[in-house]
């Protein structure tokens, strides 16, 4: 578990992280957002001890890091991949980590084969391209079997391979009972891996709950409906208190009921449904909505 | 238009690029997948004259890259945001390029009001972020407003509010007209990016056709079921189709009959449905399934 | 005219050409100052004035041009210029040119400076350049570094790395054909085939007549000062052309 406690990072007058509070619980994937600039990659350094807190402390099963008796056998981190000497070879690389937590020899090779690296663990780190790289970084997350991981962009230079790998990966160490942090900006890619959401924007919290919440809250949810007798079922609807759109291609979609209800609706009548499709915001449009007014750079798009 | 005719890059025994065939067309996004290894790079920078074919040809609107004789008003390129010398300036950067393909200054300023980068054009490179880079790579593709756009992994480093800047960019570029051809590693990003898509693999045309064809052809579609008569619905279809049950919400997953039948189904035998949802496969599930003989490094 | 231009916006759009032009003239100049300020009034003779311009400071402009070419494919910055301008001759032939006129331009200022320099502090001394010889002298430094810098780019392109093209240059100009001459019997002989002594050669002072001629002493020409100076150039050049045609086959 990690426990952020009113945690502040000041730099002179720019404040990175503002009285942020929040709670990761192990057992499942926690998504870590934020646009540019606030104050993700701060936090998780203040968590590794990196940083030192302004004010305020975070907590990974109760200590502050630096408290920690062997670090890498609590913790795991993954945050940046280029974190390694070019001219170390990947295994040497894990040899001095897992040496300097009093780690048996046998785990770096281990950790290697549970990456795929084990074929080019003799090569040099800085011949590695990114994505092998960054399984490396993750092989030394790994490496003392910690409760505790965090990851910054991790699927960064990896293939379509590669992802669908640490995405699994990522869900079998929650359900193996794990606290996993995952700070990304791809939302498609989150949407699909973390089941809770930690997002801050100008270092403030703005929001923590699981993603289908975060995802209903801000988005209107709608129903697309089908039928060959539309011309009936869309009066129903409407008599109902519904509110109609007329969709693509012929389709209905409908908003203040849930597609239960429209079923109900349609059976009662004797109408037939060719679709009755519940359609869900996506983690994007949620993000966009909430973030709106704390990105940094913003690009012309209309030009 | 962008045209590779049985493109070859072989170094010494080691086949990069084999016999690929492709045509990208112009008013669309096409994007360019594969594992890695696949030899996406490669083509790319044998599109761009910067590696010579070892056999097989590629061309640019009738025209080699290297023919061109101020090629930035035809075709622009992001490769790689980092190849840029990082003690000058975003605006040095782009000024020699203007002046080498005799591009006005003015559009220097434009670019990089474009691109969101006018506040800090006078910064070395340098000290930029992987996102800014990015959009200072853009700046330079864009500069000679040219007909031709190759990206790859534009999504690399920028932030959400980026990614959608970017997608919405590519798709207006290809509403112009212009051929926009972008290779990336993201699916979920390019399943809603691309309208068309070249795959290849081991150096190999794997596929070259729609987004969505591509994806119907590799992934068999399904239906998702939920009705307070469920047990009875199953009964009925059973006898035509494959059902399983979702582990979350226990919504019936049927295979094998379209949703418009199951609709018909339920009516005749007055069942209410409360979700009849045709799921489609992904371009991941559907990429997986196509390239898995292809791929590099395998984890366990 | 275009490339030209787009070169000297790249040349001037980063520090490392500043500091390499400002290092040359300090060691170039001040070795001068030293030398001068360290010699009784009247004794210092012209051939002196150019020791820091002639070896130090060429050094350092040796460095300067190569580094205009391992930075760009350091930085992969080649490529960027090879899809802005596919002929790759022309755009490497542009950077040569810019930057040998650079390199030329600062030679002279060296040269002239080192000369004022020495004049400013040894006001008794007979300094004043008559002959011709004495012209080839100084302004023959300008020259030398407008060639020197064809040189070290051609090494540059061939060698891609910094710390290569910076070795090979160093170790070639400041050791490698001095020692040489260490050879018994033959070693003047090859030496009087060998650039950069031909270089020293174009400089040299009428015999005799100064200390100067130190600089390509024991070495007995086969070529005259002009003739070595083409000698040089013309080594400079063929280098060159090989590198372009390296440049232009190789994948970028």
């Amino acid at each position: 578990m990690i426990e952020a406690i009113g945690l502040t990072k000041r730099y002179g007058r720019t404040v990175a992280v503002d009285d942020l509070s929040f709670t990761v619980q192990p057992g499942r994937v926690t998504g870590f957002l934020g646009p540019n600039g606030a104050g993700k990659s701060t936090t998780m350094r203040m968590m590794l001890g990196l940083d030192r807190p302004t004010a305020g402390r975070v907590l990974i099963d109760g200590k502050p890091y630096a408290e920690l008796h062997r670090p890498l056998r609590t913790v795991g981190a993954l945050l940046d991949a280029k974190w390694v000497h070019p001219n170390r070879s990947a295994r040497a690389h894990l040899r001095w980590l897992a040496k300097s937590n009093g780690l048996p020899a046998k785990r770096v090779d281990e950790v290697l084969d549970a990456v795929g690296l084990t074929q080019v663990a003799g090569k040099n780190a800085g011949g590695f391209s990114l994505g092998m790289s960054q399984r490396l970084g993750i092989a030394a997350a790994l490496l003392g079997d910690p409760k505790v991981l965090l990851f910054d962009e991790p699927v960064n230079g990896l293939d379509p391979e590669g992802i669908v790998w640490i995405r699994t990966f990522m869900q079998n160490l929650a359900a193996e009972g794990r606290t996993v942090l995952v700070s990304s900006h791809l939302l498609s890619e989150m949407a699909l891996t973390a089941s809770e959401l930690v997002v801050i924007g100008r270092g403030k919290l703005i929001s923590q709950s699981t993603t289908s919440e975060f995802i209903d809250r801000s988005t209107g949810n709608t129903v697309l409906v089908r039928s060959p007798q539309l011309a009936k079922l869309g009066p129903l609807l409407v008599d109902k208190g519904f509110t109609v759109h007329d969709g693509a291609d012929g389709a209905l979609t409908v908003s203040g009921a849930t597609s239960d209800q429209i079923g109900d609706v349609a059976a009662a009548n004797g109408v037939v449904l060719h679709e009755l499709s519940p359609q869900r915001g996506s983690l994007e449009e949620a993000f966009m909505q909430l973030t709106g007014d704390a990105v940094e750079y913003h690009a012309e798009i209309g030009k | 238009m962008i045209e590779a005719v049985r493109l070859r890059k072989h170094y010494g025994r080691t086949k990069a690029v084999d016999d690929l065939s492709f045509t990208v067309r112009p008013g669309r996004v096409t994007g360019f997948l594969g594992p890695n290894g696949a030899g996406k790079s490669t083509t790319m920078r044998m599109i761009l004259g910067l590696d010579t074919p070892t056999g097989g040809d590629v061309k640019i609107d009738g025209k080699h890259y290297t023919e061109f004789k101020e090629p930035l008003r035809k075709v622009g390129a992001l490769l790689d945001a980092k190849w840029v010398h990082p003690n000058r300036s975003a605006r040095a950067h782009l000024k020699w390029l203007a002046v080498s393909n005799k591009i006005p200054a003015s559009r220097v300023a434009e670019v990089l009001e474009i691109v969101g980068l006018s506040e800090v054009a006078h910064k070395n490179a340098g000290g930029f972020s992987l996102g800014m880079s990015q959009r200072l790579g853009i700046a330079g593709a864009l500069l000679g407003d040219p007909e031709v756009l190759l990206f790859d992994e534009p999504v690399n480093g920028l932030d959400p509010e980026g990614i959608v800047w970017i997608r919405q960019f590519m798709h207006r570029l290809a509403g112009e007209g212009r051929t926009v051809f972008v290779s990336s590693h993201l699916l979920s990003e390019m399943a809603q990016t691309a309208q068309d898509l070249i795959v290849i693999g081991k150096g190999q045309l794997i596929s070259q056709t729609t987004t969505e064809q591509f994806i119907s052809d590799a992934t068999k579609d399904h239906v998702r079921v939920r009705s307070p008569h469920a047990v009875k619905l199953r009964e009925i279809l059973a006898a035509d189709a494959t059902i399983t049950e979702d582990a979350v919400d226990g919504a019936l997953v049927v295979h094998g009959i379209p949703a418009e039948q199951i609709g018909e189904i339920a009516a005749e035998h007055q069942i209410v449905l409360h979700e009849l949802s045709p799921q489609r496969g992904s371009l991941e599930e559907a990429f997986m399934q196509l390239t898995k003989e292809s791929v590099e490094y395998h984890a366990h | 005219m275009t490339l030209l231009a787009v070169e000297r916006i790249k040349l001037f759009s980063t520090r490392s050409p500043y500091w390499c032009s400002a290092l040359a003239l300090v060691l170039g100049v001040g070795l001068t100052a030293i030398i001068a300020a360290s010699t009784d009034d009247g004794q210092l003779s012209i051939g002196v004035t150019q020791f820091g311009s002639s070896q130090l400071a060429l050094s350092v402009v040796l460095v300067m041009a190569a580094l205009a070419v391992t930075t760009e494919y350091r930085f992969s910055t080649i490529r960027a210029t090879f899809l802005a301008v596919p002929n790759r001759t022309s755009a490497l032939v542009a950077k040569t040119v810019v930057v040998a006129f650079i390199a030329g331009v600062l030679g002279e200022i060296i040269a002239f400076g080192s000369w004022g320099v020495a004049k400013l502090l040894s006001p008794a001394s007979d300094l004043a350049i008559n002959t011709g010889g004495e012209w080839r002298h100084v302004a023959g430094i300008g020259l030398l570094y407008g060639i020197g810098a064809v040189l070290a780019i051609a090494v540059g392109i061939l060698v891609r790395q910094t710390a290569g093209a910076v070795a090979i240059l160093l170790v070639w100009n400041m050791l490698l054909e001095g020692l040489i001459g260490i050879i018994p019997k033959v070693g003047t002989k090859i030496q009087a085939w060998l650039p950069f002594q031909n270089a020293n050669n174009f400089l040299a002072l009428p015999a005799g007549s100064d200390p100067g001629e130190g600089m390509a002493a024991g070495i007995d020409f086969k070529l005259s000062q002009w003739g070595s100076l083409a000698y040089f150039a013309g080594i400079a050049v063929a280098l060159l052309v090989v590198a372009l045609i390296v440049a232009k086959r190789r994948d970028a």
